[in-house]
């Protein structure tokens, strides 16, 4: 990638940052925080994202962001109102401006015209008010795309002549006191003219006041200069476009007559007026003649030049440094590494854990003493290797802000859509997780905030009719607890109608009609396959896709969902996910001489089955009393094919799990070896898919030990198929 | 000794084509991020030459130029404003705040490197 590609690369990185950092100001603006430093902002965003654009000549984005530009341009000066209908349309232009920023980059073929153009004439309706938009003026330079090449210095020569403009320009230059406050200097003024063509330079110091009256700060003196070059009248102005307003410039053709009547000559010695002021002004004059004099003397003889063409910056012989190694302004320092080098690392990682467990039975397993060396070495490389361990995971650590950067723009949509007022109030967007789980959170979050606006929310009459504020409110926040990351959808709606979802269920034979359901489990029955409505899939959030879809994306997570609903005041989503899918925190258990994980995160509670808890109730399957209710037994060996009879629940140990959906279960196995933080190994990558096994991974001792799918296995129990299902063992 | 220029913006992307166009051109190039950054960095390393955005976050070019002649080291180093906006109030601001010089966004590297060589002493 050559240097230019690298800065459109980091042109749109920069982009993304600017778009969501115009996103975050234009919600406080929406929340009427319309101070100067917010609009300047949001100015300074859009801004920036068009000086990139026209450097990079993508003129549709040119284009909107000055648009934009312009109209924030008069809400910062003040001349228009920030008020909510001028607001509104900001947050729809930003939509816009991100897809333009899209469009050029060519993720999206191309941005809705008609929207584009809609929001273009509501912003210049709100910039000029009623009148009709003046016409759009882009920059009066010349629109240059920005390429880098070898710079040719051949620049610093001469021009050639141009065919006879004149044949030469005298030039009188009185510059005021503002020039050189400006750090403007004639000397270098002459030293462009030089550049020209060969000049001929004599000062004026006629008005030089004597020293008790000599203003510092003032120009006391003027220049007129020959130029002797076939040049034209804007190419001499040119080197003086910086100081016209600071200076008197008069530009005659050559042969015209002079105006001055007092000449004296630069290069000649100085002659001064005697008097008390002789040395003040030999100093200025000589101040004033060693800047002038020093570039112009090889310039002046032709066969000079290349000696001054030595004197300016060295030209591009050597090749420019790399972009990356530029001095890299005071911000968190970072580097861009390929994701799969980091993975490469974690899998390494993830063997080291695995390796050293194995060392560490050995070692137990050979009667070492725990205080020998090598035991003790041990011990220390343990806790180096969990710190490895740590820290490369933590290297795929994202914050979710990624995430619910993009929830703003899709709730202002569906309110929209649905002619509701939402206000979307964001949490923990700083928490962070791996990078896969942030990635694969986008979808379900989106889903289900489309549900809290769509079903959740009432429109604004019916929210006043309810005493509420007609403007809803919905509210994402993501937070740690005991090492997973909690994502929490909740909106202050009118809550889950459990008459009307009890209905859909029982109408579409999810739930026997005269079921006796706690609201939990009616809240619950949303998320059952099949159970999304006709009037449920609205355009807006169905899509065909209902929740039973979210449900099974978080799981596949390693995931759990719940919910909670209070009539009237609405309802709230809880997402649950491990920080990261690379390790698992697991039950170490046996079942038929197999080695099984339970997933730590699904486990409650495990007790030794007593005879009087048991139960059997209509069919083979034993039900254990637990905490006052009854949950089914889950004979693992059984349901695994490990075994062909059951086993007697006394003999053995139940594992109290919770599925996703909430309900509970014992699975009943063996033993229990231990706790343990496992590698996960895909089962699917190097095996197949098993149903009831979520992964595989390796045990210290070096076996392959099955991690066990909770859900899958409590379904297959409560279907009473895979009967047939035997696994190798 | 080739120059140093204090290049002075938000953007990163801005920077970094500062950055190409100068040092291709052969000069020593140190960056600020904003007219704060832009007054530390010049007091700490000093410049030849300075080219500084006018909208920034914290201090704005405006404020940073006049921040800049307000120290008796820079009341007369050469500043360059860079700037989109080509209308004359912007200018006449800047040179109003001791602006040395304007170049106009998006800039063509020729004519920047062009523009830094004539004030540069």
């Amino acid at each position: 990638m050559d240097a230019f590609e690298a800065i459109k690369v980091t042109f749109f990185q920069e982009c993304d940052e600017l778009l969501a950092e115009l996103e975050s100001k234009l919600m406080l603006l929406e929340q009427g925080q319309t101070d100067l430093e917010t609009i300047n902002a949001v100015f300074r965003a859009v801004h920036s994202v068009k000086g990139g654009a026209g450097a990079f000549g993508l003129e549709a984005l040119v284009r909107f962001a000055h648009v934009f530009e312009t109209l924030m341009d008069e809400l910062r000066a003040g001349r228009k109102p920030c008020d909510p209908v001028t607001i509104k349309t900001l947050l729809r232009a930003s939509d816009v401006l991100a897809d333009h920023v899209q469009a050029a980059q060519g993720l999206v073929p191309e941005v809705d015209e008609a929207r584009s153009a809609g929001l273009v004439a509501e912003m210049e309706l709100l910039t000029h008010g009623g009148e009709a938009p003046a016409p759009v003026v882009e920059e009066d330079e010349d629109d240059f795309g920005f390429t880098p090449m070898a710079f040719d210095m051949a620049l610093d020569e001469p021009l050639a002549p141009l065919p006879e403009p004149a044949s030469g320009w005298r030039i009188e230059l009185r510059p005021h006191g503002r020039m050189y406050a400006s750090a403007n200097e004639t000397g270098l003024l002459l030293r462009e003219l030089g550049r020209l063509g060969p000049t001929t330079v004599v000062l004026d110091d006629s008005q030089l006041p004597a020293l008790d009256a000599l203003a510092v700060e003032e120009g006391w003196l003027a220049w007129t200069v020959e130029l002797h070059a076939a040049v034209d009248e804007a190419t001499v102005r040119e080197v003086f476009d910086f100081v016209e307003a600071d200076c008197d410039l008069t530009l005659t053709p050559l042969g015209a007559p002079a105006e001055a009547d007092f000449v004296f000559e630069e290069e000649g010695p100085a002659v001064l007026p005697a008097g008390d002021d002789l040395d003040i002004a030999a100093l200025l004059a000589r101040v004033q003649g060693e800047a002038v004099a020093e570039p112009l003397a090889p310039l002046s003889a032709p066969e000079a030049a290349p000696a001054a063409a030595a004197a300016v910056p060295t030209p591009a012989s050597t090749p420019a440094p790399a972009v990356a190694s530029a001095p890299t302004a005071p911000a968190p320092v970072t580097i861009r590494v390929d994701l799969d080098r980091v993975d490469r690392l974690i899998n390494a990682v993830g063997e080291l854990v695995i390796q050293q467990a194995m060392l560490s039975q050995r070692v137990l397993e050979s009667g070492l003493a725990r205080s020998s060396g090598i035991a003790l070495g041990l011990e220390d490389l343990e806790l180096l290797t969990r710190e490895i361990q740590d820290s490369v995971m933590a290297i795929r650590a994202q914050p979710v802000k990624s995430v619910f950067q993009r929830m703003p723009r899709l709730v202002r949509e569906v309110a929209d859509m649905t002619h509701k007022q939402v206000r979307l109030v964001t949490a923990g967007e700083d928490t962070e997780v791996d990078k896969t789980v942030v990635e694969r959170l986008a979808e379900p979050i989106t889903h289900m905030l489309r549900n809290a606006i769509d079903h959740g929310l009432e429109t604004p009459a019916e929210r006043l009719a309810a005493g509420k504020s007609p403007e809803g409110t919905v509210r994402l926040a993501a937070l740690h607890r005991s090492g997973r990351i909690v994502i929490e959808i909740s909106d202050d709606g009118r809550g889950i109608n459990r008459e009307r979802v009890k209905k859909i269920a029982v109408d579409k034979d999810l739930i026997a009609a005269d079921a006796v359901l706690s609201d939990e489990q009616v809240d619950n029955l949303i998320f059952l396959p099949g159970f999304s409505t006709a009037d449920a899939v609205s355009d807006i959030s169905g899509r065909g896709v209902g929740m039973d879809v979210v449900k099974r994306s978080i799981h596949a997570l390693g995931g759990r969902i719940s919910i909670s609903s209070a009539p009237g005041k609405g309802s709230t989503f809880t997402l649950s996910l491990p920080l990261t899918l690379a390790v698992l925190d697991g039950m170490v258990t046996t079942a038929a001489e197999q080695t099984l994980i339970a997933p730590l995160p699904a486990i409650v509670e495990s007790l030794t089955p007593q005879a009087a808890d048991l139960h059997h109730v209509g069919g083979l399957d034993p039900v254990i009393r637990f905490r006052d209710t009854y949950v089914p037994v889950v004979d693992v060996a059984l349901v695994m094919g490990f075994r062909d009879a059951p086993m007697d629940p006394t003999q053995g140990i139940a594992v109290i799990v919770e599925t996703e959906s909430g309900q509970r279960a014992a699975l009943l196995l063996d033993a229990i070896q231990g706790q343990r933080q496992v590698v996960i190994k895909s089962l699917e990558t190097n095996y197949q898919q098993v149903e009831g096994v979520a992964a595989a991974t390796i045990l210290g001792d070096g076996r392959v030990a099955l991690i066990l799918d909770v859900d899958t296995l409590v379904a297959i129990r409560r279907s009473g198929v895979r009967s047939d299902f035997k696994l190798a063992s | 000794m080739s120059k140093t220029v204090l290049t002075v913006d938000d953007s990163r992307t801005m920077r970094d084509m500062l950055l190409l166009a100068l040092e291709e051109a052969g000069y020593t190039v140190i960056q600020a991020v904003d007219g704060v950054d832009g007054l530390e960095t010049l007091a700490a390393k000093g410049a030849d030459v300075v080219i500084t955005d006018i909208n920034m976050p914290r201090m704005d070019g405006f404020g940073f130029i006049e921040g800049m002649r307000a120290d008796p080291n820079h009341r007369t180093t050469p500043v360059l404003v860079l700037t989109t906006e080509s209308d004359a109030e912007k200018k006449s601001r800047a040179r109003a705040a001791g602006a040395t010089g304007w170049i106009v966004k998006p800039f063509d590297p020729v004519k920047l490197v062009d523009a830094v060589r004539r004030v540069a002493a």
